[in-house]
């Protein structure tokens, strides 16, 4: 059934999507390694296994699954990121606690019963609301990516770092992202007219705060409560963080403490010294908040190593700021030609996308990348239109095509194509 | 008043307007004093709303910059091993772009709000209203931008124009 789409519709032995949609993916095609049978009863199935427990855990084989290049800021601990090794993980979801960190001053350990968040300003009625308070309103529970717009940073080096998928672009993941709608709290406290931003502060030692337009907050800004079923893990913002769907992670405050509500940003130093994006001629755009669309092979990437030429699995994941991915297309001729990939299920608004190409490598050298278009047609750019006009240094918002270069030995190196 | 009779006090309140809520909205924000408000209002805005009471200039800024701040971010702001705060001058349009306090920053009020917010990083809140006028003072001593003696306080470090204000532009337009 698979073997009549086994013919290459790209160049370089891209084959055609739907390999995918067929009965038995690893049947005929045999895109995984089978497993060795015969064996009747192996150690483990020879004896009771292990008893429940209350708490899980990976399996001791996964111990190297781990957040990559955990790094702060000289002379401190908390400052600084850990990063999702996404080389290591498939489906859209990412596991809470491989799920990137970037912190200003460290986790606070808040004590719940006694956190509030307070909402004041230019309302009516400046309200507290306890946590208590917060689990009996009506709640949304979305399923979305979170990306700091420093994502990527390391791409703009003038040649190719060596380091993996994760390490280069682990600044993203998707979970399920519950909890209150942040305009329930404002109507209650009664937005007075001519109110256009709010500044939302965090409880962590920095008090980080960022000013984010009342129109977005308005539209699906959550005060979230919940990740992937279960309480907010610290790291990322017990008991309570803004969440603003397709938009840079540093403005989703964590630990969130107040929101002023005003008719003007307060211009914190995190959105005028930090997250600004600076060009060549020295201007600098403030609240560029959208991620843009973007796309990037996890399997094969840097550090892999291939087994004999043959037939392999290309994944990947694909996201946008703007909406959903309508198309992600993926070059195995370094952008020669390009083969339409095969997108998971689970095609979510401003949520990581899931995709898939079967590829025949014929065991020569090879540049593979993907390439994401998204419902709003925006289409990923290439790295040189990315940095097109930027200053030098200038790291944010990076959503150039990423390329992977495979070689005769089979070993998979970051590269600029 | 105990406390449990003022919660009720705050609930029957809260009750009261309950009614112009939307019908999903349990309505259970307690209002606050004015004195409840003021301790956690942190935020300072570029007109210089928020900014407290206190004021201090570039000399006793000094000393309280070589005791709390020289260690991350060295002598006069600059040689340390975390953000460099002054300098940099002129450079964002070339070909190595030097982001500081002084070079970058729009805002002069931004500096007393993210000092009294962060720092000294190992001990935040720990320096008076005064020490942050003083050590905002200093900054912009160093960086050229006012004089050693001026003082800074909540009237004229609003009034203080960054050299670099005019070099930004919105990303983001509000309807």
């Amino acid at each position: 059934m698979a073997e009549q789409h086994q013919t290459a519709v790209a160049g370089n032995g891209l084959l055609d999507r739907r390999i995918f949609l067929t009965a038995g993916v690893a049947g005929g095609a045999a895109l995984l390694t089978a497993q060795a049978g015969g064996v009747e009863r192996e150690a483990w199935m020879q004896m009771p296994g292990a008893p429940m427990s209350d708490n899980g855990a990976p399996s001791a084989h996964e111990a190297h699954v781990k957040r990559l290049a955990v790094s702060s800021q000289p002379g401190t601990t908390g400052t600084g990121v850990s990063r999702t090794p996404l080389e290591f993980l498939d489906g859209l979801i990412t596991p809470s606690r491989l799920h990137f960190e970037r912190h200003h001053s460290g986790i606070p350990a808040i004590n719940p019963d006694e956190h509030r968040l307070v909402i004041h300003g230019m309302v009516a009625r400046p309200l507290s609301f306890s946590l208590e308070a917060l689990t009996r309103y009506p709640m949304k529970s979305r399923i979305q990516f979170l990306e700091c717009s420093g994502n990527s940073g390391g791409l703009i080096a003038p040649e190719p770092l060596q380091q993996s998928c994760g390490v280069l672009h682990g600044l993203v993941a998707a979970s399920e992202w519950g909890g209150v709608p942040l305009s329930v709290l404002l109507d209650e406290a009664g937005v007075k007219p001519g109110a256009k931003w709010i500044i939302a502060d965090g409880a962590d030692a920095a008090m980080m705060s960022r000013s984010v337009p009342l129109a977005k907050v308005m539209d699906d800004a959550i005060v979230a409560l919940y990740q992937n079923g279960e309480r907010l893990r610290p790291g990322n913002g017990y008991p309570m963080r803004l969440f603003l769907p397709g938009w840079e992670g540093n403005a989703c405050v964590k630990w969130l403490r107040t929101i002023k509500v005003m008719d003007q940003p307060a211009m914190t130093k995190d959105e005028t010294s930090k997250y600004s994006d600076l060009n060549e001629e020295g201007i600098a755009r403030l609240f560029t908040f959208p991620m843009g669309v973007k796309s990037l092979i996890t399997s094969p990437s840097h550090g892999f190593t291939m087994g004999p030429a043959g037939l392999y699995q290309v994944s990947g994941i694909a996201w946008s700021g703007s909406g959903k991915i309508r198309r992600v297309e993926v070059s195995a001729d370094g952008g020669g030609s390009w083969a339409d990939a095969a997108l998971d299920e689970h095609v979510l608004p401003k949520c990581l996308t899931r995709f898939r190409s079967a590829w025949r490598w014929d065991g020569g050298p090879a540049v593979i990348m993907s390439r994401a278009t998204d419902d709003a047609g925006n289409v990923q750019p290439t790295r040189s239109a990315v940095l097109q006009g930027r200053a030098n240094g200038a790291f944010y918002h990076y959503n150039g095509i990423q390329a992977w270069a495979v070689n005769e030995a089979g070993e998979v190196a970051n590269v600029y194509a | 008043m105990s406390m449990r009779n003022a919660l009720l006090l705050v609930c029957a309140g809260t009750v009261g307007m309950g009614a112009a809520l939307a019908d999903d909205s349990p309505g259970l924000g307690q209002e606050l004093t004015a004195a409840e408000l003021a301790a956690v209002d942190f935020t300072i805005m570029p007109d210089g709303d928020g900014l407290p009471a206190g004021a201090g200039n570039a000399v006793t800024g000094r000393d309280l910059y070589n005791q709390n701040c020289l260690g991350c971010h060295g002598e006069n702001g600059t040689g340390g091993v975390n953000d460099v705060l002054s300098g940099g001058h002129g450079s964002l349009a070339g070909p190595r772009p030097l982001k500081t306090v002084g070079s970058y920053w729009p805002y002069a009020t931004t500096i007393f709000d993210y000092l009294r917010r962060a720092m000294p990083f190992q001990m935040p809140g720990s320096l008076s209203n005064d020490d942050i006028y003083a050590v905002t003072a200093y900054l912009l001593f160093v960086n050229d931008i006012i004089a050693e003696d001026a003082e800074i306080d909540a009237e004229s470090l609003p009034q203080v124009r960054m050299p670099n204000r005019d070099n930004f532009v919105w990303g983001y337009t509000p309807e």
